[in-house]
């Protein structure tokens, strides 16, 4: 914990970019993503990435080692549906804790090859964990307000699993992203709490929400300002957004969010908008140029891709990313 | 190192961010959510009517609550329940949800289940040592963990602390807990050292005011970054019944409380009289009771306030004491209370012992205004009272001005001068009267040019009149089109005077996205007339560079965002959109022939029918009063003055009524109809437009088109993309559709009377004549409908609803009228004139823009299926505009402008 601390104090860390975006690459077939253990297995699985942790293995190393070549100091783990909420739609529930800690342990591996070659750059693993598909503070039926499809309870309990499985696998980090609804994340940061508590420990917790659109809030309706407060209420290593929004887009927010908290800052943009066929076409350089005005204006400690970004993206990050100082911050007592 | 000090504020959070800072004015917490507190929302969360229930919650809003209370400790209620239902459903109201929620309840499960359901950083009301250390110790833990503020209620084991020493001990013992244990963030730490009933006799209650503001003082000096709370109206619990010295106790406690530090209290705005406000020697009795000065305070407030009893049994004495003041306070008197009867008389008075006639204008009445004004820009008097005081104003006014004129240099000095006109084509001016009248009061010397104002005249008498800022008025959509073309013509002629829009469809989104572009001095929006003299008296001060420049930017950035949002919709083509038709089975839908086919004309008509009819809540919209009718009148903070407005309300309709001051006309008729090619419904009408009752196939027929539009906005599988002629058979059905059309309207005489008011300086009731005039059309209407649906078409005839249904619209069938969401297309209109001969029939005449004149009318159509619903069109796309001119044998250009506020650019 203190060691990404320290790091934190004298450079920008880089996170890793896309990973559903690099397996897209290895266009796997249901019997792929089935392997042998899940030949016969009742449900459709084609499109289950967390499930390929389990499967193919050595893709996700592989991902994992590309964005540490390409000079990632952090990379997510493939866990970003990793609940029981999430795994519903395969009927995988059961699966859920095995999922987690094999993505960490992956994860961790790679991780340890690098930071062994190379001690003066540890490298550090984010256990992601992610929004769930239901938000707690919105109804999806616009004729019953008042109705919820998920609740606070039901959240806690998932993400607790989910955080415990990802600690026992090995992960320094937990990184509470693409927050569209905050008290989703509040529920993630309540289970972590609890977990950090029965362990004694003091896990790196990072928070990234997500602004959906130009109307700068959330998609639970809150303002930077308004998400910010709703979730410092937990000593947090860093705060920031991700997905949704290309850098350019997402620098105002950035620049509202730099200014109010007194963690350190993250941020992982979309590589641009997606085209007309969902596709995200901004290059390497045009993202680095972006990249460059948010170190110009110190706003961010760590910085990384989310949606479309690749290896190249995330080389060309690390790049610019290594000829500024980070954003300074009020240490807490 | 140590942390920013700055940054230790309490921060909180609805959809937006609260923070408490030094500068913070005192935050204040709405109360009325709370069913301990308001039977009224006890009985409607009882009766599970939360939409009422939102609107207690939404008042408060806009009341200037900052924070809102919501407390369901009530035996019968299932209180966890509640808490969860309501909560949900004010994160579905982002006017509410903005605000944190303080979780107020007695019963620590009902608070945890109220923070599992609120994103946002909330205030717990509370917790305390009442049950022991590892229980508080346990709360305080999950307060922390969920993410919110708590406030801590000076209670131990052994009770409740009512003296100065249990406060700052229990106070003291908490903070330690919370701060060296629980490791809770201090500036998250409300304390509440209980605010207890002040002069109750006993002597152990001496000290409960002082006590309470000590330990205030002591907590904001000793426990760092803590804040104090309080509940304020329990400290005049012993006076209840005496509102006068009640008010007077709250809000010299308040003051005092605040002086010493207390920064948030639970406040009843209608419970408070402004302290400097409070009469001297009432405030003395209580500021002796407060700080405990004498040993016979209390005793000499309770015979005090014998003689201030504020209730409404005071006698005609009494009602006249105020005529014993001086002449100023007996002239403020009277503008403040809005009456008439002495006003001449005083004004008189205060002529002879002036120098100059004009000294009284700017002396003695503008004082008076200047109170007027004050109150009311603080939220203490609302528009109907204000719009008495001006009436009273004028009167007084009036009086004067021969004896100016008399004199030679006798000018009145005004604040500034400030043109106001309903622009081209349309003729509604309630809410243009209404700001008139309001900056009338503030000394503004008001030009109203009145209604279907040419631009030409506008811009004309600007430059004559050298005026200082322009407001132009609307309410039908083509208005829009209108300001902008006004706007532009302004630019261009160099006029260079803040430009006011205001109206029902005007809107910030169109001020800054299509009007401020073209005009380089500032455009600004007024939702309201209570935000007019604010804006205006920003405009007018000599230094408001910063103010014009901020507002620049405001729209600027609003415009940036707002153009950026709109592409992000979807739109399918029409092709697609009508392949996504709402679909009837015609099959097996039944189709009911009307009784009577052909036109009716109801040329004499008892307008008194149709007072029950009445919907009223609109009524006290047109006011700036805000509540659903009846509970409006029975409401805490605008219930007396609804109450007193209904009353001259219904006054003037009994004199309506009973004078024939206005007539009531409708044309009506019924039609076999089809639907073709989709979106067009053809009419076929015998060619002689005689009353007839039935139309047989051998007669020769003229068709007449209803052009409908379409839906186009691109929606989830299986949602139908409506057109009004959905709702009607198409004609390769082979099924034999009907529809009808309407025009009523209760408009005439309305301006005849309107301007005698005016004349006798009376907009009160100008206005109000106006606004009832719209109100018995809409009745009309009402009446109508239900007359064709259970009569002339038949096809309801069973029907037996009452007028709150009628009201909510539970029938069967709908009467959507041209202008409205479901067919925004103006030029509908002209099809009902001429298939009803409207003009001739009945006299209501078509504007430029097709507005109905007189205005007090309504015209629409009727369809009987028990499918068809209202829906509103939305935005439509280039394909549909240029099909709908063909169709329509229009331009593209022409029809663009009719549809403008429609189109998806």
């Amino acid at each position: 914990m203190s060691d990404i601390f320290k790091t934190l104090q004298n450079r920008i860390l880089v996170l890793d970019g896309a990973m559903g975006t690099m397996l897209q690459r290895y266009n796997f077939s249901e019997e792929d993503y089935r392997g042998e253990r899940f030949k016969n297995y009742p449900s459709p699985l084609k499109g289950n990435n967390d499930l390929l942790s389990i499967t193919q293995p050595h893709a996700i190393a592989e991902v994992h080692r590309k964005y540490f070549e390409a000079g990632a100091d952090i990379v997510e783990t493939n866990t970003f549906s990793g609940t029981t909420i999430g795994m519903a739609d395969y009927n995988m529930e059961d699966l859920v804790y095995e999922l987690n800690f094999e993505s960490a342990k992956i994860a961790k591996q790679v991780a340890n090859e690098f930071t062994k070659a190379n001690p003066e750059k540890p490298r550090f693993v984010a256990g992601s964990i992610g929004p769930t598909n239901r938000t707690a503070s919105l109804s999806p039926d616009v004729n019953r307000p008042e109705y919820r499809a998920v609740t606070f309870e039901e959240l806690r309990i998932a993400y607790k699993q989910q955080t415990e499985a990802l600690l026992d696998g090995g992960a320094d980090i937990l990184l509470v992203e693409t927050i569209f609804d905050t008290l989703n994340a509040k529920a993630a940061l309540f289970a972590i709490d609890e977990v950090q508590e029965e362990r004694n420990i003091q896990a790196p917790i990072m928070v990234s929400g997500t602004i959906t659109d130009a109307s700068g809030r959330t998609l639970s309706g809150q303002t930077v300002e308004a998400f910010l407060t709703s979730i410092s209420h937990i000593p947090l290593l860093s705060v920031g957004f991700n997905c949704a929004l290309g850098a350019d887009l997402l620098q105002p927010y950035l620049q509202r969010l730099s200014h109010e908290t007194e963690f350190f800052t993250s941020a992982h943009p979309n590589a641009g908008l997606p085209n007309a066929f969902g596709e995200y076409d901004q290059s390497p350089k045009q993202m680095q140029q972006l990249i460059e005005n948010y170190l110009k204006d110190g706003l961010v400690n760590i910085i990384g891709g989310c949606c479309g970004t690749t290896p190249e993206h995330i080389k060309a990050i690390a790049e610019v990313a290594a000829k500024y100082k980070p954003r300074k911050t009020v240490i807490p007592a | 190192m140590c942390m920013d000090k700055k940054t230790r504020y309490l921060k909180l959070s609805g959809l937006e961010p609260l923070i408490v800072t030094p500068e913070s004015n005192f935050i204040n917490v709405g109360e009325r959510t709370n069913v301990t507190g308001s039977r009224k929302f006890l009985r409607l969360i009882k009766e599970e009517k939360f939409e009422e229930a939102l609107d207690v919650a939404r008042d408060q809003v806009e009341g200037g609550a900052q924070i809102i209370d919501v407390n369901m400790d009530e035996g019968m209620l299932d209180g966890k329940q509640a808490m969860v239902t309501f909560l949900n459903l004010i994160a579905s109201e982002p006017d509410i949800a903005r605000l944190p929620i303080m979780i107020d309840s007695s019963k620590w499960e009902i608070i945890e289940a109220g923070l599992q359901v609120v994103q946002g950083k909330s205030v717990v009301n509370s917790i305390s040592l009442k049950e022991g250390e590892a229980e508080f110790i346990r709360q305080a833990k999950l307060v922390k963990r969920y993410g919110a503020a708590v406030i801590v209620m000076a209670f131990d084991e052994d009770g409740q602390a009512d003296t100065y020493e249990r406060r700052i001990e229990i106070c003291e013992r908490s903070y330690k807990i919370l701060v060296d244990v629980v490791g809770f963030p201090p500036e998250d730490i409300i304390f509440d050292p209980n605010i207890f009933p002040v002069a109750t006799g006993m002597d152990e209650h001496r000290l409960n005011a002082l006590d309470f503001f000590n330990a205030t003082k002591w907590i904001r000096e000793n426990l760092p970054y803590a804040n104090v709370s309080g509940g304020v109206s329990n400290v005049s619990f012993s006076f209840r019944g005496n509102n006068v010295v009640r008010e007077a106790i709250n809000s010299a406690f308040l003051y005092h409380a605040i002086q010493h530090g207390m920064t948030i209290g639970i406040v009843n705005p209608t419970m408070l009289e402004v302290y400097d406000e409070i009469p001297k020697d009432l405030l003395e009795h209580v500021e002796d009771v407060l700080f405990d000065r004498r040993d016979d305070a209390t005793e000499r407030l309770l015979d005090f306030a014998e003689t201030v009893k504020g209730d409404k049994k005071e006698d005609a004495a009494k009602v006249l004491e105020w005529r014993n003041e001086s002449l100023q306070e007996r002239i403020t008197h009277s503008l403040v209370k809005g009456i008439d009867t002495f006003i001449i008389e005083d004004v008189e008075q205060a002529r002879q012992e002036s120098e100059k006639p004009i000294e009284v204008i700017e002396g003695h009445l503008m004082i008076g205004m200047n109170v007027v004004g004050d109150l009311f820009g603080s939220g203490k008097m609302f528009l109907p009272q204000v719009v008495k005081s001006a009436r009273v104003m004028k009167k007084a006014v009036a009086y004067l001005q021969p004896f100016i004129e008399a004199e030679k240099d006798g000018k009145q000095e005004f604040a500034g001068r400030v043109l106001l006109a309903t622009v081209k084509g349309d003729v509604h001016d309630i809410g243009k009267n209404i700001v008139s009248v309001v900056l009338g009061c503030n000394n503004y010397e008001i030009i109203d040019l009145g209604v279907m104002v040419p631009p030409e005249k506008i811009i004309e008498t600007a430059i004559k009149e050298n005026v200082d800022i322009i407001g132009l008025s609307g309410l039908i959509t083509p208005s829009l089109d209108e300001m902008v073309y006004v706007s532009k013509e302004m630019e261009k002629k160099n006029i260079a005077v803040p430009l006011l829009i205001g109206g029902a469809t005007t809107s910030r989104a169109h001020s800054a996205v299509k009007i401020a572009p073209n005009y380089s001095n500032t455009v600004v929006h007024v939702n309201d007339a209570s935000r007019a003299v604010t804006i205006v008296g920003n405009l007018l001060q000599r230094d408001n560079k910063v103010y014009k420049a901020q507002i620049r930017n405001e729209y600027d950035k609003f415009r940036e965002q707002f153009l950026k949002r709109g592409k992000q919709k979807d739109y399918c083509t029409i092709e697609d959109a009508r392949k996504r038709k709402f679909k009837i089975d015609w099959d097996t839908v039944e189709i009911v022939k009307p009784n009577h086919l052909g036109i009716q004309v109801i040329d004499t008509f008892d307008i008194k029918k149709l007072e029950p009819y009445i919907d009223w809540s609109p009524f006290f919209r047109s006011w700036d009063l805000h509540g659903k009718y009846p509970d409006i009148l029975t409401e805490d903070i605008v219930g007396e003055q609804a109450s007193e407005l209904f009353k001259d309300a219904k006054a003037l309709l009994q004199r309506i009524f009973d004078e024939k001051l206005l007539s009531a006309k409708a044309v009506f008729g019924l039609f076999p109809a089809n639907t073709i090619h989709d979106d067009d419904i053809e009419v076929a009408i015998e060619d002689c437009h005689a009353e007839l009752d039935s139309v047989s196939n051998q007669t020769p027929t003229t068709k007449y088109k209803f052009l409908t539009l379409r839906q186009q906005l691109d929606k989830r599988e299986g949602l139908p993309n409506y057109a009004l002629a959905d709702f009607i058979a198409p004609k390769d059905t082979g099924k034999q559709d009907y529809i009808g059309c309407f025009c009523v309207s209760t408009g005439f005489g309305t301006s005849e009377l309107a301007a005698e008011f005016e004349k006798n300086h009376d907009d009160y009731n100008a206005i109000m004549i106006k606004a009832l005039a719209d109100r018995l059309a809409e009745a009309f209407a009402e009446y109508l409908h239900k007359e064709v649906r259970t009569n002339y078409w038949g096809y309801a005839s069973e029907e037996n609803l009452s007028n709150e249904e009628l009201i909510a619209e539970s029938y069967k069938g709908i009467r959507p009228a041209p202008g409205y969401p479901a067919c925004p297309d103006h030029l509908e209109k002209k099809t009902i004139w001429k298939l009803l001969n409207v003009k001739q029939n009945i006299g209501v005449e078509l504007t430029d823009n097709l507005a109905m004149w007189p205005a007090a009318s309504v015209s629409g159509y009727y369809f009987g299926n028990k499918e068809a619903r209202y829906f509103g069109l939305g935005k439509i796309t280039q394909d549909q505009l240029k099909d709908y001119a063909k169709r329509r044998g229009i331009s593209n250009e022409e029809a663009r402008k009719w549809l403008r506020p429609n189109l998806v650019e």
